[in-house]
């Protein structure tokens, strides 16, 4: 049942007959442009979330609370976005873009310098900001809108302009320096290019390029940065600095074994062995409290999201849409591949956050704010082929 | 332009390359998440086993619990050296973030001097066991521990530990013969048993403290603690309670030992008394004192320069290691010794011109009376500290035997049997010269030694120790400061004990006595100033050690160097003569003849112990003393 609940979206329905003359009432989900399969796993997801976060914040309530306040904005987010028709959406991708490009400049230029980054722009007393967190979505919203109109798939001209509006905010980002957000705004364009139809052979020439660049990578690496790195090669060589963090997650997650060691009872979370543990770790303290089969359950949860997602994105009647929807729901994905292979010590560690279940960020809103938009390109498709 | 691009696209196409490229993303998505799931089975299944072991050895921590260390108290049950709860900062390395931020942020807690600060960081910086907390100040007082308290936070690794310290309530009476305790430093830290030891921050450095270190420290428990990351025991797990260190009771009595420290208060010498039956020390001073309180919380580099450089050298324990001339209180002994070797008999006389020749020489070897005592039997000898006797007597003798005689009192060897760093001082010998100075012993040389000069040296614990063997006619006894350990008296009967002195005749032992009563009661004794109103019969001797030169590290003053070139005074005694009860040894370092000085302090220390009424006054004892012109030159 579940099965044909998911793949109910990608039928296109013809309409249904008015009966009796009266028209056909539209049920709420119509209403409201949402997808329902996707809202309750991500609803799921969320309750999961909290409940993670009240052992892993140290059991404290104020904590579970703000992250729940945070949960309803986001959701309202989602709602507002859902219900503007994509239309305006790709109207409004070039503004968008400038206006986070802009930002990204400002921060470069008067940031606030936050835990060693400059990540903030700030009007003192009224808002604080993340100008990368925009472009999260301004991204793939512009890459879309952009290859949207052209002829795929795309030729090498169209190529060029996309590599720049990729490169020069992810550039700026990896500069403030957020390694992590720059990598997913990268991937985000580039799941929109590749989704788009980038041919095979310039993504083996793209791939060569890649790994001929690495080398010029590691120069000009901060070297906090190549600590990470030369860590994740070798945890063990510096155990009570750079690589008390990965010892003490996987530590965390292998002594959970099977089952796990009960909700507040992983003695590495709640007796503050494991770093950063409601926030980027916070996957460990999952790992610790229910084990390998609370960490299968979760991944299949996220799996389930990011599948259900393609098939919305693949239903969307347009090809900004679709190009739109997939780069969101691939770059959701990153975020939980990163995360958990960096906290299960199969990945350096990067600062990615496991959104929603991580504490704070503005990137959960984010998130719900793109499936907000995921959702609006699936509820307002017109239902019958052009 | 822009609207024949618009025409060339091809909805259908897109939308089958897209439905391609979704599926492609999620099989690799498939992949990547069976990628994650392989690492998690690994980490969770397979090394399940090995991260459960590193999360308990992260939570579980063994922690040492100290034993209490054992006091000391006098013979009579007052207490020596106590443990006084004290409030100490622990700072533990490895669960500190910045070193240098958090030793800057507790010096300005703590207000430290920039002299304080500086041995702080030393200590900070000392190799220690990992995980073990190094002290860095002990004694912290209330304002500081408030606002340790306060800072917490700010502070990890630094912890405030409530811990018992020692103190000495009489620090600078006892001083010397307690000894301390102080700091384990590296080099013991690499000696020590790190079980029996674990947390205890503290060994005894010298006398009792050191000799009795292991009877007092005790064996250290553990207990498994939970903690958390940031090293804060949240509950207990399991425990072994630590055993105690076993109390001491000393031979000392503090009554005694206060009245000697006083009666050498402003000058420096030493007094040892000892109870000749048991060898019990009764007494053992050397001053000046210092306070050793100062160095159970770690002495500042200031105030130990100054102990250090005190020309007076307040930590010389001269009781045990310092070395002097033993002069004329030698007298007795070698009488003993001639009568033994039968060089004398009791009635031989000499005549005394004034001086002794060896044969073949002209050098003139003077008595202290330029004229000469005249006609002069062994008694008188004694009574008068005739020199010329002497020299004559350790010329028949010789040097031999005079240096197997008088070792057998003790003279030359560590007679102690529970001091700590006893020096063996002098007894010159043909052999010592020869492997000293590669030098054939001279016949001048004897005579030197027979009135105590020369090479000869004895520690004030030697003199005392010797005389007590006297005492207790030729029974030996070995000195020692250990009463009782725990509940288990010390036996009587010590190991290494040296053989007791037999001489054929048992009623020479009487003869030397009446001549050492002589020189307290005499018409011509040497100290009959002191003898006078005397409640029991004493024996004693006098002796005068001649200060040749300074310490090559003694600085020049005009002033001091006077003072400092005068003679040593000397003096030991038994008392009662019947039943001895009492043997002392007093030496006061540059204050004259020891007749004119030291006698009267080793009447004082008999008097306040034999007789039943109140200690000696020490005002009058010094009034005695200074009204005492000199009942004779010299000696």
């Amino acid at each position: 049942m579940t099965w044909m609940g998911l793949t109910k979206g990608l039928r296109a329905r013809p309409v249904r007959a008015p009966q009796s003359g009266i028209s056909r009432r539209k049920s709420l989900w119509e209403r409201t442009h949402l997808d329902p399969w996707l809202l309750l796993l991500l609803v799921v997801l969320l309750v999961a979330g909290l409940a993670i976060l009240y052992s892993a914040s140290g059991q404290r309530i104020e904590v579970v609370m703000a992250q729940g306040t945070r949960f309803l904005v986001a959701l309202a987010v989602m709602l507002v976005l859902a219900q503007l028709p994509p239309g305006k959406l790709l109207r409004w991708a070039p503004l968008a873009y400038g206006a986070g490009l802009l930002m990204l400049i400002a921060v470069e230029v008067v940031g606030d310098v936050g835990m060693g980054a400059q990540r903030w722009l700030e009007i003192p007393g009224v808002i604080r900001f993340q100008p990368s967190e925009l472009m999260k979505l301004a991204m793939p919203l512009m890459l879309a809108a952009w290859l949207g109109r052209r002829e795929l798939p795309p030729r090498w001209n169209d190529l060029l302009v996309c590599a720049v509006m990729l490169g020069v905010p992810v550039v700026l980002i990896a500069k403030q320096p957020d390694l992590g957000t720059s990598l997913l705004v990268g991937c985000a364009g580039v799941f929109v290019v590749l989704l788009a139809g980038l041919s095979w052979r310039f993504i083996g020439l793209l791939a060569a390029a890649a790994a001929a660049a690495l080398p010029l990578l590691w120069i000009n690496l901060h070297n906090y940065q190549r600590q990470r790195v030369l860590t994740f090669l070798n945890p063990e060589s510096d155990p009570l600095g750079s690589g008390w963090n990965i010892i003490q997650s996987t530590t965390a997650i292998g002594s959970g074994g099977l089952w796990g060691k009960g909700w507040l009872q992983g003695t590495q979370s709640q007796l503050e062995f494991l770093p950063e543990r409601h926030t980027d770790f916070i996957v460990a303290v999952l790992g610790e409290e229910f084990g390998l089969v609370g960490m299968l359950l979760v991944l299949l949860l996220y799996l389930l999201i990011v599948i259900r997602g393609l098939w919305l994105s693949a239903a969307a009647h347009d090809t900004f849409g679709r190009l739109l929807g997939g780069s969101i729901v691939l770059t959701f994905f990153i975020y939980v591949f990163v995360n958990v292979g960096m906290v299960s010590g199969i990945l350096p560690v990067v600062g990615v956050p496991l959104p929603p279940v991580s504490y704070g960020g503005t990137s959960s809103v984010t998130l719900m704010a793109g499936f907000g938009i995921l959702m609006s390109i699936h509820g307002h498709r017109r239902l019958l082929p052009r | 332009m822009r609207d024949r691009r618009k025409t060339l696209k091809n909805p259908e196409q897109e939308l089958r390359i897209f439905r391609v490229r979704a599926f492609l993303a999620v099989l690799t998505i498939l992949l990547l998440t069976g990628l994650l799931a392989g690492r998690l089975v690994y980490l969770q299944v397979v090394q399940h086993e090995v991260y459960t072991t590193r999360s308990e050895k992260n939570r579980v921590r063994v922690e040492p619990l100290p034993p209490t260390r054992g006091l000391i108290y006098d013979r009579n049950g007052v207490l020596l050296a106590e443990n006084r709860p004290t409030y100490n900062l622990t700072l533990t390395r490895e669960r500190v973030e910045d070193l240098d931020t958090t030793l800057d942020r507790l010096e300005d807690l703590l207000e430290l001097a920039p002299e304080e600060a500086e041995g702080f960081r030393l200590r900070a910086r000392q190799p220690q066991r990992p995980f073990q907390p190094a002290l860095l100040m002990s004694d912290l007082d209330e304002i500081q521990i408030a606002r340790l308290a306060i800072n917490r936070h700010r502070l990890p690794g630094v912890e405030v530990e409530a811990q018992l310290l020692r103190y000495y309530p009489d620090a600078h009476v006892m001083a010397h013969a307690l000894g301390y305790v102080g700091r384990i430093n590296t080099d013991e830290l690499k000696e020590l048993d790190p079980g029996r030891y674990a947390g205890t921050h503290f060994i005894g450095k010298t006398g009792v403290e050191r000799f009795y270190e292991d009877v007092l420290h005790g064996q250290a428990g553990l207990r498994q603690v939970e903690t958390n990351a940031r090293g804060r025991v949240l509950r207990e797990l399991g425990r072994t309670d630590p055993v105690p260190g076993r109390n001491l009771t000393l031979t000392l009595d503090k009554e005694l030992q206060l009245l000697a420290y006083e009666l050498l208060d402003d000058r420096r010498g030493s007094i040892v008394a000892i109870a000749p039956r048991t060898g019990e020390i009764l007494a053992m001073v050397s001053t000046p004192g210092f306070d050793s309180n100062q160095f159970v919380t770690g002495i500042d580099f200031a105030s130990y320069r100054e102990l250090q450089e005190d020309i007076d050298l307040p930590l010389f324990n001269r009781a045990i290691r310092g070395q002097y001339p033993p002069g004329s209180t030698i007298k007795p002994f070698l009488a003993l010794a001639g009568l033994a070797e039968g060089v004398i008999t009791p009635e031989k006389t000499i005549n005394d011109p004034g001086f002794y020749q060896l044969p073949n020489d002209s050098r003139r070897y003077r008595n202290w009376l330029r004229w000469g005592h005249g006609r002069v039997d062994m008694e008188r000898a004694i009574a008068v500290s005739n020199n010329t006797y002497y020299y004559s007597l350790a010329h028949d003798l010789g040097i031999d035997r005079l240096h197997e005689r008088m070792s057998a009192f003790g003279f030359g060897r560590r007679v102690g049997h529970d001091i700590f760093g006893e020096s063996s001082a002098l007894m010159p010998s043909r052999d010592w010269k020869r492997a000293r100075f590669n030098q054939s012993w001279y016949p001048g040389e004897t005579l030197s030694v027979g009135i105590g000069q020369g090479y000869w040296q004895v520690t004030p614990l030697q003199l005392a120790t010797a005389t007590a063997v006297l005492a207790n006619r030729g029974q030996w006894v070995k000195p020692r400061l250990a009463r009782q350990i725990g509940d288990e008296d010390v036996p009587a009967q010590l190991p290494e004990t040296p053989d007791d002195i037999v001489i054929d005749n048992d009623a020479w032992w009487d003869r030397i006595f009446a001549g050492m009563e002589k020189v307290l009661t005499g018409q011509e004794g040497t100290a009959r100033r002191t003898g006078e109103g005397l409640e029991y019969r004493m024996g004693g001797k006098s002796g005068t050690a001649q200060v040749f030169s300074l310490g090559q590290d003694q600085r020049y003053n005009a002033d001091e160097l006077a003072e400092r070139l005068r003679d040593h005074a000397l003096f030991m005694a038994f008392a009662p003569l019947e039943e001895p009860e009492i043997a002392v040894a007093v030496i006061v370092e540059n204050a004259g003849g020891g007749s004119t000085h030291a006698a009267h302090l080793a009447r004082a220390i008999t008097d306040a112990w034999l007789l039943e009424e109140e200690a000696p006054d020490v005002e009058e004892v010094r009034e005695v003393m200074e009204s005492d012109t000199g009942t004779v030159a010299g000696n």
